[in-house]
């Protein structure tokens, strides 16, 4: 039989070739960008039954987050408030404000307000939200700007990678204990006379700290980490237990 | 020299004297029957192009067969857990890494025989070496399953490769078991691109003669556009060479490799540097055992006996007798360490191997088979008879199986502690496992053997006296000696 290949097959390899290497290319480029936490956990904003505006609660009326997430400091598990909470101060400010119906509902009823949670811990990750608060972890680090938030998103991607990226270099995050729930607080506020003679700093810090205008995350984290002795566990049974 | 010599004589007498010493000094040709280009195209391409024998139906419904109960208890194990395996603590390695060790030992004579021979110029390994590389490809893919199953979640075997990822880890490349991965997938893929380059050549033949329109239109795209030019073949042999001189290290450090997952470990009878070339040798021996079960059987099916002549049998057992040698010297090095090195573990190791509950397999496996029954190879008629050859190749086979067995399990089923002390047994779905990947092994085997050229035509017909320049077909044209005669022999 004779040889039945036409003349544009010699060619045809390489154009598979080519076709192959684009298709590789941007399938992993598409996964690389689409399928990550970074894009498919970022900006997750569901709608809540009761559209709580964290904005109004913390930057107009000035309150703590741990006045509703009031276990946060003291338990693994970082509450969500229970409808009594609420109803503290909505029995008497807005009783009567229709947005606060599911929450009326609740009270009468006993059945709690269903929310509908946004950031979500797998079962085979342990996480202590009391060791990273008390260690000047702030909620900013995790959760972004709450404060600011009229409906709350998912700020971070919370993927192992994330977390690792901390747990490594905790000093990008770490601040004085006592603006931990300060979502606002800048590495700039901080009066370094102050935060040395509390602190201390750095053993081979190349300057006096305390004379510094301003100090910045990476001298701030570094002393305290020094301070508090932090080792975040880099194992897998760190956090897979 | 020769010039001088002969000058001085009659070109009567010297050609006399030629003639006499070509008798005594011509070697066996390496192809016999005085066979030509176009008998050697016939019977082997003839494989392929007639109807599959009934035998060959049979042995591939008995041997798919056994690769789908093979298949099955990996499913199983799969979906089970590795518990389903006759594995537990002390004993965390037992058949899995035995059978892993065993397979790709097996794939190291294929790659000896089609690299480092062909650097050497070893002729005679063109009438062996495609079956010899196709032998290679489906023992790396049996040896690849185990690993990759053993690690109970498969679907997390992917974290063996470097892939950037969400969860901010990577492979620790201070574990030997990592740079199994990198050897074994680097070996695997040069065998495949060594073994499709030698068989383009031949694939253009099989393309040239086919009937059918599917055959042709499959030939053809593997052939690439093979046309036989003086440029194709130039590129071709280029290329050859470069793969041959990119699996040269493959041969010494795949196997230096898998030793190394021992041998980095603190167990007493692993923790050895004899290992890397132990496991060498030991593999080119099983390998070359290998290639003899399966050739020595094909070629008597399909009457190649002027191709695989009992010349390369008789080379082949010479290398099981030598690789043989040298993995008896370290059976015999690693008593004599055990016992200069004062180590007490190290010592009860090596005695528990031989009088410990696993003796048997020392005195059978190590002793007998490794040892004892290639010491036949010393002597040329045993070299000569295929019974005995057969007979050696399959000790040599279940041997080096054995072997691996002791040193894995025999390694850690006394721990340090004597309360920690255990026997492993193996279940079912162990020992099917196992045959199944024989029924693979066979079945890809039979495949090959059904679909392309099983002993590489292009390269055969190179090493015929035909191919050489200076052939005359009558032995009286000018120096038939000189050249001619030793072209045409090995």
């Amino acid at each position: 039989m004779a040889n039945f290949f036409p003349r544009w097959s010699n060619w045809l390899p390489l154009k598979i070739l080519v076709c192959a290497g684009v298709t590789v290319t941007a399938l992993t480029a598409a996964t690389w960008y689409y399928a990550t936490p970074k894009y498919t956990r970022v900006g997750y904003e569901p709608i809540q039954p009761n559209p709580f505006p964290h904005d109004i609660h913390v930057q107009q009326l000035g309150m703590d987050c741990r006045y509703c997430h009031s276990f946060v400091d003291v338990a693994a598990h970082s509450n969500i408030p229970d409808t009594q909470t609420c109803m503290a101060c909505h029995s008497q400010v807005q009783k009567d404000n229709p947005k606060l119906e599911p929450v009326r509902v609740s009270w009468k009823t006993g059945a709690p307000v269903e929310w509908v949670q946004i950031h979500r811990t797998p079962d085979f990750t342990y996480y202590n939200h009391a060791a990273h608060v008390n260690r000047g972890i702030s909620c900013h680090s995790c959760h972004g700007q709450v404060n600011e938030m009229r409906v709350v998103h998912h700020d971070q991607p919370h993927s192992m990678a994330w977390c690792l990226d901390c747990h490594r270099n905790p000093e990008n995050h770490l601040r004085p204990n006592d603006q931990v729930y300060n979502l606002d607080w800048k590495p700039g506020d901080v009066n370094p006379a102050e935060f040395v003679a509390k602190y201390g700093q750095p053993k081979d810090a190349k300057e006096d700290f305390s004379k510094k205008q301003k100090l910045t995350q990476q001298e701030i984290g570094q002393t305290l980490k020094e301070r508090w002795n932090i080792q975040p566990p880099l194992n897998c049974q760190g956090c897979h237990r | 020299m020769n010039g001088s010599t002969t000058s001085t004589v009659p070109d009567v007498i010297a050609a006399e004297a030629s003639a006499s010493v070509e008798r005594k000094l011509a070697r066996v040709p390496l192809v016999l029957s005085n066979r030509n280009f176009s008998w050697i195209t016939e019977r082997i391409a003839g494989v392929n192009e007639g109807a599959a024998p009934r035998w060959w139906w049979v042995t591939f419904s008995i041997s798919s067969l056994v690769a789908a109960i093979g298949l099955f208890c990996l499913g199983y194990q799969i979906s089970t857990g590795v518990g389903v395996w006759g594995l537990n603590h002390p004993v965390g390695w037992a058949w899995d890494i035995t059978n892993f060790v065993f397979w790709i030992g097996i794939g190291h004579a294929g790659t000896l025989i089609s690299a480092i021979l062909f650097l050497l110029r070893q002729k005679w390994r063109t009438s062996i070496n495609r079956a010899a590389e196709a032998m290679t490809l489906f023992a790396v893919i049996c040896a690849a399953i185990f690993p990759g199953v053993h690690v109970g979640r498969v679907w997390m075997a992917w974290f063996l490769a470097p892939v950037p990822n969400n969860y901010g880890i990577w492979p620790n490349f201070r574990s030997p078991l990592l740079w199994d991965v990198f050897a074994v997938s680097t070996y695997f893929s040069v065998s495949v691109l060594f073994w499709y380059t030698g068989l383009i050549p031949d694939l253009g033949t099989l393309r040239d003669r086919a009937k059918g329109k599917l055959q042709k239109l499959l030939y053809g795209i593997f052939a690439l556009g093979w046309r036989g030019s003086n440029r194709n073949w130039r590129h071709y042999e280029m290329a050859y060479l470069l793969l041959a001189g990119l699996s040269t290290p493959l041969v010494l450090s795949v196997h230096s490799v898998v030793s190394f997952d021992f041998a980095t470990s603190v167990i007493p009878s692993w923790h050895t540097t004899i290992f890397p070339p132990y496991f060498v040798a030991g593999a080119i021996f099983g390998g070359f055992a290998m290639v003899l079960t399966l050739l020595i059987p094909a070629r008597a099916i399909y009457k190649l006996h002027d191709i695989i002549t009992p010349g390369h049998v008789d080379k082949m057992a010479k290398i099981i007798l030598l690789t043989g040698t040298i993995v008896s010297y370290a059976y015999a090095m690693e008593f004599f360490i055990a016992w200069y090195s004062g180590n007490q573990f190290e010592r009860y190791s090596f005695y528990n191997r031989i009088f410990g509950p696993y003796w048997w397999y020392w005195w059978v496996g190590m002793l007998f088979c490794n040892f004892v029954a290639p010491q036949l190879f010393w002597f040329k008629r045993f070299r000569f008879n295929i019974y005995i050859v057969y007979f050696v190749c399959m000790c040599v086979n279940a041997g080096m199986w054995f072997e691996r067995f002791i040193i894995i399990v025999g390694g850690i089923h006394r721990d340090f502690l004597p309360s920690s002390w255990g026997m492993f047994h193996a279940t079912w779905v162990d020992i099917w496992t196992f045959i199944g990947t024989f029924g693979i092994f066979m079945s890809l085997f039979l495949l090959f053997i059904r679909w392309l050229p099983m002993i590489a035509m292009s390269e055969v017909k190179i090493v015929l006296p035909e191919a050489d320049p200076h052939h005359h077909a009558t032995p009286e044209g000018h120096h038939p000696v000189a050249a001619g005669g030793m072209e045409r022999t090995q």
